[in-house]
């Protein structure tokens, strides 16, 4: 039994969620192998190659392996699928682009965003936004699973492991990527940053959001996101949305400001470790889910908030 | 140009489902089923291509029992010219629905199919990228912005980092992300012209398609609830608490 973890990276690092799936991976079995392809991103197979538990990379580099198109991965992970049991990659925009296709054509079922292996083939996986959980056994040949990083600890580093020169298929995609708008920001990532500030339609707009929680999140060092609601209203771009179809997060604290707490909002943050709430409407749900909630006008307490952790 | 888009009939977004106490799945008797809120947007997206003058003839697909129909039928209220219904009674996977598709495609020969990115049921956002593959078609998946001209689609994508925009030649396959459009309301006219448009049903033996599932649900559980917590009564005494007892800052 061999598992192959597909990595993600952006050519130059490796992206940790793939840090998080490894360790799923091993939950398994012991020959975990990751597969790096992409465009001159030999430094991300060095890296790679330090994950712990990771027995070797396979390293295939080559110019239409650079935009990461579904289907040139998917056709390269075919290409090495028969000497693995099980296939693995995030349940990221990534991996949830390319998985599905591997799946069809090897004619096997996909497993969508695990949070726990039982067994070789029983994996459990929330449904329904996280209001339950299936336990799911496969007994097809293959196994292909995208994982939920946020429900498996990251692997550490410290290891070496071999790196493999892989050669690439042919070039079979027809799609051309002719563009790209990348948020930037010195922030950590949402994924898996200690601390989310998160902020919903009650900041009003996109000035208002950036003016109070920017400084919020600046004082604890954490990430921001948002609800879908501000995202619509375009508070902030589509990346910063937590929830059942946009981001899941785990921190050590979630910070919920003018965020009522629908379902959809609620399966993206439910697993963080302290969540506060601050929100004038003291029936609001996000205070059923709240560790500390505070009942008030966000644009008094935001800002007396910021100031108190300055001291 | 044809457009295919592939309706899921799912639990109403916003009902709270509860799973049944022998654990065997999801309590789904009685609630309120409507159609996937993101194969709304697809059918959306795909009127707006026909009012535009791109699209010639929009065709809506359902898989499962026959209270599709009624999902069909709200397709075709907002737009959609016709409808098949795959009559299916056991829980779909999505690969079996993508080989429904597949076959469905090569009946009506679309240049274009627009799915949902995910059903909100099984949150398993696969079927586009399972149908793309299977008719060796290139995908554009989360898409926020489409583009149709010159037998290309031009098609902005919400990815973890941002936003991408992949061009790719038809035919294709698109799914939708929640900010490509927002779906309009049927019109009561439009909901009684709905009922005399076309509807085929066909079953999945004359498709040819196995839909036997792959994988088995050992069970369904209740996830862990989170416990409300304390209110507290201002700023001050928040964060002595997330100092001294959460220990979090
Ligand atoms: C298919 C589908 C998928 C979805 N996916 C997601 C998803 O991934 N993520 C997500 O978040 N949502 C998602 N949603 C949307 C979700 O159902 C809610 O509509 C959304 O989360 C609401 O956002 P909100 O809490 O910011 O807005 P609202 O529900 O409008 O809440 C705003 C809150 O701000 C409070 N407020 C207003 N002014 C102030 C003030 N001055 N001070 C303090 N509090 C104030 C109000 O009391 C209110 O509770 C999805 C919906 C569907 C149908
Ligand atoms: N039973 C079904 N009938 C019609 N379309 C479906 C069905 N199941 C899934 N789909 C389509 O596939 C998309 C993704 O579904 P899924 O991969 O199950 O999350 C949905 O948004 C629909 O467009």
């Amino acid at each position: 039994m061999a598992i192959l973890v597909v990595a993600e990276h952006d050519n130059q690092q490796l992206k940790a969620a793939t840090l998080n799936t490894v360790t799923a991976a091993s939950l398994v079995g012991q020959d975990v192998d990751l597969l790096i392809a992409g465009a001159q991103c030999a430094e991300v197979a060095r890296q790679a190659a330090q994950i712990r538990g990771v027995r070797k990379v396979l390293h295939c580099d080559a110019a239409h392996y650079a935009d990461q198109t579904a289907e040139n991965l998917a056709a390269l992970i075919l290409s090495v699928s028969a000497s693995y049991s099980h296939l693995f990659a995030p349940a990221s925009s990534f991996g949830k682009n390319v998985m599905p296709r591997v799946a069809a054509r090897l004619d096997v079922a996909q497993v969508s965003e695990i949070t726990a292996v039982e067994a070789p083939n029983r994996f459990v996986r929330p449904i329904y936004a996280g209001n339950a959980l299936a336990t799911i056994e496969s007994d097809d040949p293959v196994k292909v699973v995208t994982v939920r990083a946020t429900a498996f600890a990251a692997a550490e580093m410290g290891g070496s492991a071999s790196v493999e020169p892989l050669s690439a298929s042919p070039d079979v995609s027809k799609v051309r990527v002719v563009g790209r708008e990348l948020t930037q920001s010195a922030r950590p990532e949402l994924g898996n940053a200690k601390i989310v500030v998160s902020g919903g339609r009650g900041l009003g707009n996109g000035e208002q959001y950036r003016a109070l929680l920017e400084p919020l999140a600046d004082r604890l060092n954490a990430a921001l996101g948002a609800s879908r609601a501000a995202v619509d209203a375009g508070y902030v771009p589509n990346d910063f949305q937590v929830g059942q179809t946009g981001k899941v997060v785990a921190p050590q604290l979630y910070l919920a400001v003018g965020i009522s707490g629908a379902i959809q909002h609620l399966a993206g943050m439910k697993d963080s470790k302290i969540v506060v709430a601050i929100n004038k409407d003291p029936d609001a749900p996000i205070f059923q889910v709240a560790d500390y909630g505070l009942v008030a006008d966000l644009f008094e307490a935001v800002p007396q908030l910021t100031a108190a952790l300055a001291q | 140009m044809k457009i295919l888009v592939p309706v899921k009939r799912v639990v109403d977004a916003n009902v709270k489902i509860r799973v049944k106490s022998d654990g065997s799945g999801v309590e789904t008797a009685n609630l309120k089923l409507s159609m996937n809120p993101f194969d709304e947007i697809a059918v959306e997206e795909a009127v707006r291509l026909k009012e535009a003058g791109i699209a010639s003839e929009v065709v809506a697909v359902s898989i499962g029992d026959t209270g599709c129909q009624e999902t069909l039928r709200a397709a075709m209220a907002v737009g959609a010219d016709a409808a098949i219904h795959v009559e299916a009674d056991t829980a779909t996977q999505p690969l079996a629905v993508a080989k429904l598709l597949q076959a469905i495609v090569a009946k009506e020969q679309p240049q274009l199919v627009i799915c949902g990115k995910q059903a909100i049921d099984d949150d398993a956002n696969q079927v586009g990228q399972m149908l793309a593959a299977l008719l060796d078609w290139p995908q554009a998946t989360f898409a926020s912005r489409v583009q149709i001209a010159g037998g290309e689609a031009t098609v902005t994508r919400e990815i973890d980092g941002g936003l991408e925009t992949l061009a790719m030649p038809l035919p294709a396959v698109i799914s939708t992300d929640l900010r490509l459009n927002e779906p309009r309301y049927a019109s009561l006219p439009n909901i009684m012209k709905a009922k005399k448009k076309p509807l085929a049903t066909v079953s999945p033996a004359e498709l040819d398609v196995d839909i036997a599932p792959r994988l088995k649900v050992v069970s369904v559980d209740e996830p862990s609830v989170r416990q409300a917590g304390k209110l507290v009564s201002d700023v001050a005494e928040l964060v002595g608490m997330l100092r001294n007892e959460a220990k979090v800052i």
